[in-house]
């Protein structure tokens, strides 16, 4: 875009923005040295001086606001939001990363390990696995909770490998579920020894959790049975116990239940001369992405048009050398958010925005509470 | 016993919750004043400077966050006269409608494309 001195322009029209001043607001461009006009003009008044209200207003969001889903799977999801700015889809960015709840392994109570993996390395392999339950049905449990079914779930693994027998890989399926709760008995309950009562262990389980309806149907394991946790050689074994609990990726980016969540803004490019011929063909050629295509007009013309502007990487390859930036031109558009979500297993992507959104909402219900 | 699990949502429980520490200036002048929120960070403060920005009452606003050790944001709000507290809780109900429709679109989006899947299944079959 050319720069107009201020005393050439025509008298701007009230109410609307000149085209120029529009396409800043609105777009940023990717020249060849550095992307311009980055940043988002959010001042209602920005544009008063000339009777633009730069507002988005409540009601002007309600009836632009547009969300189309492109992708779709029990893993992962693809989906357009126009009409947002950046301050909000980054919001629920941080969140889907940071604030999303699932529950993750967070003690491991090591019984006997002679496998060459030392306690705490095995301890944070655990940790990291995808537990494939609902965290939206447990609390969460805070330094003086005692471990409930409400709170806490347990996992027992017991694997030997035999002397004379080849080695063994330990994978996430040999984490076996315990509904009931802790098998260990508490080091101070073996002296008392009082044999009527039931021997108190690491948790105080008061039902067991296959009774819930939820889980009766639908037993609680890892959600891939092939993670590799350790390998044993003859002789060697390992018993523990691991017990799951609630929490965020803020703590921990174990309970982050994202791979990741992160978007892109819509590409835009466009040509600003007819590129035709040879140079129609170079510039086919020289993008990567694939973003053109050639046209045929008469007489055996070719003129380059822009076909898959979605595709393009933004590598800048179409605007490198000559005066290729008198030709095309790239920008993204501000607000629109190619949005992608990779759910690691306990919600599906979608529920994860879901719920993402509703978090956000619960902040601002929070802060108005503390307001009045 | 085994229904205290059913279709109660413990997203609701809070991990940790937001609360407000401090107003500073706010009986000086109550057009203007700083609010200091414990617990919280740009992702609440810039989602909310966004919808105060929005607000035409609105001379001045931005947020800190005074240091990343401590879980805390800043956010000074100053208008040209109505008092600030009352704005930023407009502009927090603002954030809430926002979030509602986002929510209520993209349901609706997920819905639709999971219907064209099942219309597009259909169709292979025939
Ligand atoms: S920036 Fe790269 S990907 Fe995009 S159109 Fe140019 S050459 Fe193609």
């Amino acid at each position: 875009m050319p720069r107009v001195s201020a005393l050439d322009m025509p008298d701007v029209p009230q109410g609307q923005l000149p085209p120029h001043l529009e396409l800043q607001r609105t777009r940023v461009l990717c020249n060849s040295d550095a992307p311009i006009h980055t940043e988002n003009i959010q001042y209602s008044g920005a544009y008063a001086s000339m009777g633009v209200d730069n507002s988005d207003g409540l009601n002007k969001f309600l009836s632009n606001f547009k969300v189309e889903v492109t992708k779709l799977t029990e893993e992962d999801m693809e989906f357009d939001m126009v009409g947002i700015d950046p301050a909000i889809a980054n919001a629920f960015r941080r969140i889907l990363i940071a604030e999303v709840p699932t529950m993750a392994i967070e003690k491991v109570f090591i019984a006997n390990n002679s496998s060459v993996i030392q306690d705490e390395v095995l301890a944070h392999r655990l940790g990291l696995i995808p537990l494939n339950v609902d965290p939206r049905l447990f609390d969460y449990m805070s330094e003086n909770d005692a471990p409930t079914e409400k709170n806490t779930i347990v996992f027992k693994l017991h694997v030997r490998c035999e002397r004379g027998s080849p080695r063994i890989t330990v994978k996430s399926d040999e984490l076996k579920w315990l509904p009931n709760g802790s098998e260990f008995v508490l080091a101070t309950e073996k002296q008392g020894s009082n044999s009527t009562a039931k021997p108190k262990t690491y948790t105080s389980f008061t039902c067991s959790q296959d009774t819930m309806p939820e889980f009766s149907s639908n037993p609680i394991s890892p959600k891939y049975p092939d993670i590799i946790l350790a390998k044993l050689g003859p002789g060697q074994e390992i018993e523990l116990e691991a017990h799951a609990i609630k929490g965020v990726g803020r703590t921990h980016a174990k309970w982050s239940p994202v791979a990741t969540a992160w978007y892109r803004l819509l590409p835009e490019v466009s040509l600003l001369q007819e590129v035709v011929d040879e140079r129609a063909e170079e510039l086919v050629k020289k993008c990567p992405a694939k973003v053109f295509d050639i046209e045929d007009i008469a007489k055996g013309k070719k003129k380059a048009t822009v076909a898959r502007p979605r595709a393009c990487t933004l590598c800048r390859e179409c605007i490198r050398g000559d005066d290729w930036e008198k030709y095309v031109s790239l920008r993204r558009v501000k607000n629109h958010f190619i949005f992608t979500i990779e759910s690691t297993g306990a919600l599906p992507p979608e529920g994860l925005f879901t719920e993402a959104v509703k978090i956000l909402e619960d902040k601002c219900e929070s802060l108005l509470t503390v307001l009045s | 016993m085994a229904m205290m699990m059913s279709s109660r949502h413990c997203f609701k429980v809070k991990w940790k919750s937001l609360t407000l520490l401090m107003e500073h200036g706010i009986h000086a002048d109550h057009s203007a004043a700083t609010f200091s929120i414990e617990n919280e960070d740009h992702t609440l403060a810039n989602a909310v400077r966004f919808t105060l920005n929005q607000d035409p009452r609105i001379s001045f606003t931005g947020y800190s966050i005074p240091h990343p050790s401590d879980a805390r944001v800043n956010i000074r709000v100053q208008t040209t006269g109505d008092p600030a507290r009352d704005v930023l809780k407009d502009a927090c109900q603002n954030l809430m409608g926002m979030c509602q429709h986002v929510r209520d679109t993209f349901d609706k989006a997920v819905v639709d494309f999971k219907r064209s899947k099942v219309v597009d299944a259909m169709d292979v079959e025939h």
